[in-house]
């Protein structure tokens, strides 16, 4: 593709899509906007009027709890009305397509769709399509990005550690299937981060991945090595049923974040998952509550990355 | 540019400033600044009145009247009332009064921080020109200015606050 469908002819965000593409100012712009709405949320009136007005739907071919839910805060505290639509339930099992499902939702006055779906590509087919004044937000789709949760973390990143031209982060378990990852990866790699590692079994890591500006690691004692940030990938359950992994127990053995394995890492490391976590198979009950782990204060500060989105998108 | 205002002294004003303040403060007062020269105004108040005020900043980008014309201001700062707002005497701080507008979205944030028992506006400079039934309290000096110029704060690398006249950014 020649130019890059997320953004208008200034060059700003028109779109949401992937990470891929924007450019570390962009990015930068989305997280120190970010911090200005962290305080919102300890105020009286957890609310600004900034998106007074406006309609935004949340989009969800595929089931999600907390990226729905954070969406849903943000939205509300910008003061825009949400209406939320799970779409597996009702007009897809009409036989209605995508396309006109957007477009029955735009006829309603939508300003800003937030999408989530199995497919890969779903949200871009939604942007291409939409008038120009309608914004749309990747909320997930396929194996390809989760642009906003790429953001979450690369904002709590910088929240705990500062600065990211010092350190060596590494993404640990399923690469293979996670749109995290990748947007994680891009994000990274956009930001200066001089070392990113990704740690798995081969099965679960893509061939190639070290295209992507990677080291490649199978094992955690050398892969965890003296880093700074661990993010944990979860191991979605069905993998289980293939031929990729023996067993959850294996799996555990061997890539399960425990607080042996963890004591590789820097003493200050903290440790990142994008949830839903799965307890003793991609990581220890007591790493998961323990002094290293930032994965609740990711889920708060998404709510806060998910208002700078939205925010910034909407004025353009 | 030609023209034949004086632009007054910033600091020159902002102890004019403090010495109007002073007989009004109180230990229920609050400085507010608004970002970013009535941030700095509002510091120096401070240093001028006495440490035990309390004192906040807002950046007012969340509640301007404009954004859905122009947008999301690119620089937006985390505003900071690190006090409860509920029943204080507020003083809110601005560098120039203009249309009135920053105002309005500067007291309608305020609120949703809490009920204050009053508000009352102290500027350095009131240009005129105003748009909405907004007045100031406190005033450093009055300027009357054509609607192209713009007269800007600046902070030097020593602190010091200076003020200068720029044609308006179209």
């Amino acid at each position: 593709m020649l130019t890059n469908p997320q953004l208008n002819q200034h060059g700003e965000l028109q779109h949401l899509l992937t990470i891929e593409g924007l450019s570390a100012r962009i990015i930068r712009h989305i997280l120190d906007t970010a911090d200005s709405f962290v305080p919102v949320a300890e105020r009286d009136i957890k609310k600004v009027p900034i998106l007074r007005g406006k309609a935004i739907f949340n989009l969800f071919f595929e089931p999600s709890t907390r990226t729905r839910t954070t969406f849903e805060i943000a939205a509300k505290r910008l003061s825009a009305d949400v209406i939320n639509l799970s779409i597996g339930a009702s007009s897809q099992s009409k036989g209605e397509t995508v396309l006109d499902t957007v477009n029955n939702l735009a006829a309603m006055q939508a300003d800003m769709f937030i999408v989530r779906h199995s497919q890969s590509g779903a949200a871009h087919l939604i942007a291409r399509h939409v008038a120009p004044h309608i914004h749309v937000v990747n909320a997930g789709d396929g194996r390809h990005a989760h642009p906003t949760q790429g953001l979450l973390d690369m904002y709590t990143i910088r929240h705990y550690k500062k600065d990211f031209h010092e350190l060596r982060v590494a993404i640990v378990g399923d690469v293979m299937h996670s749109r995290v990852a990748r947007s994680q990866i891009h994000a990274l790699t956009t930001l200066g981060v001089p070392e990113v590692r990704v740690v798995g079994p081969k099965t679960l890591l893509p061939t190639g991945v070290e295209k992507m500006g990677v080291h490649v690691y199978h094992d955690m004692a050398r892969g965890l090595k003296d880093v700074d940030v661990v993010i944990m990938l979860r191991l979605q359950n069905e993998r289980m049923k293939g031929a990729l992994l023996p067993s959850a127990q294996e799996y555990f053995k061997y890539y399960g974040l425990t607080p042996d394995k963890l004591a590789y890492a820097k003493p200050d490391a903290i440790v990142m998952h994008p949830g839903p976590m799965n307890r003793g198979v991609e990581i220890d009950s007591s790493v998961a509550d323990g002094g290293q782990s930032v994965i609740l204060p990711q889920v708060t500060f998404g709510i806060a990355v998910r208002m700078a989105v939205m925010s910034i998108l909407a004025g353009k | 540019m030609t023209n034949s205002i004086h632009i007054p002294d910033a600091e020159k004003l902002l102890q004019q400033l403090a010495d109007q303040l002073r007989p009004h403060i109180n230990a229920n007062s609050a400085l507010v600044g608004i970002h970013s020269g009535g941030a700095w105004i509002a510091q120096r108040l401070r240093d001028a009145l006495g440490a035990q005020i309390s004192l906040g900043t807002l950046d007012i980008s969340f509640y301007r009247d404009d954004f859905s014309k122009i947008g999301l201001h690119p620089e937006v700062k985390p505003s900071d009332i690190p006090f409860d707002v509920e029943g204080r005497e507020i003083i809110l701080v601005d560098d120039v009064l203009y249309t009135g507008r920053t105002i309005r979205a500067a007291m309608n944030e305020l609120f949703d921080y809490g009920r204050p028992a009053s508000i009352r506006l102290a500027v350095l400079v009131d240009r005129g020109g105003r748009e909405l039934p907004i007045g100031a309290d406190f005033v450093g000096a009055h300027l009357a200015l054509a609607a192209d110029q713009n007269l800007q704060l600046n902070q030097g690398q020593d602190g010091r606050l200076s003020l200068s006249l720029r044609p308006t950014e179209k």
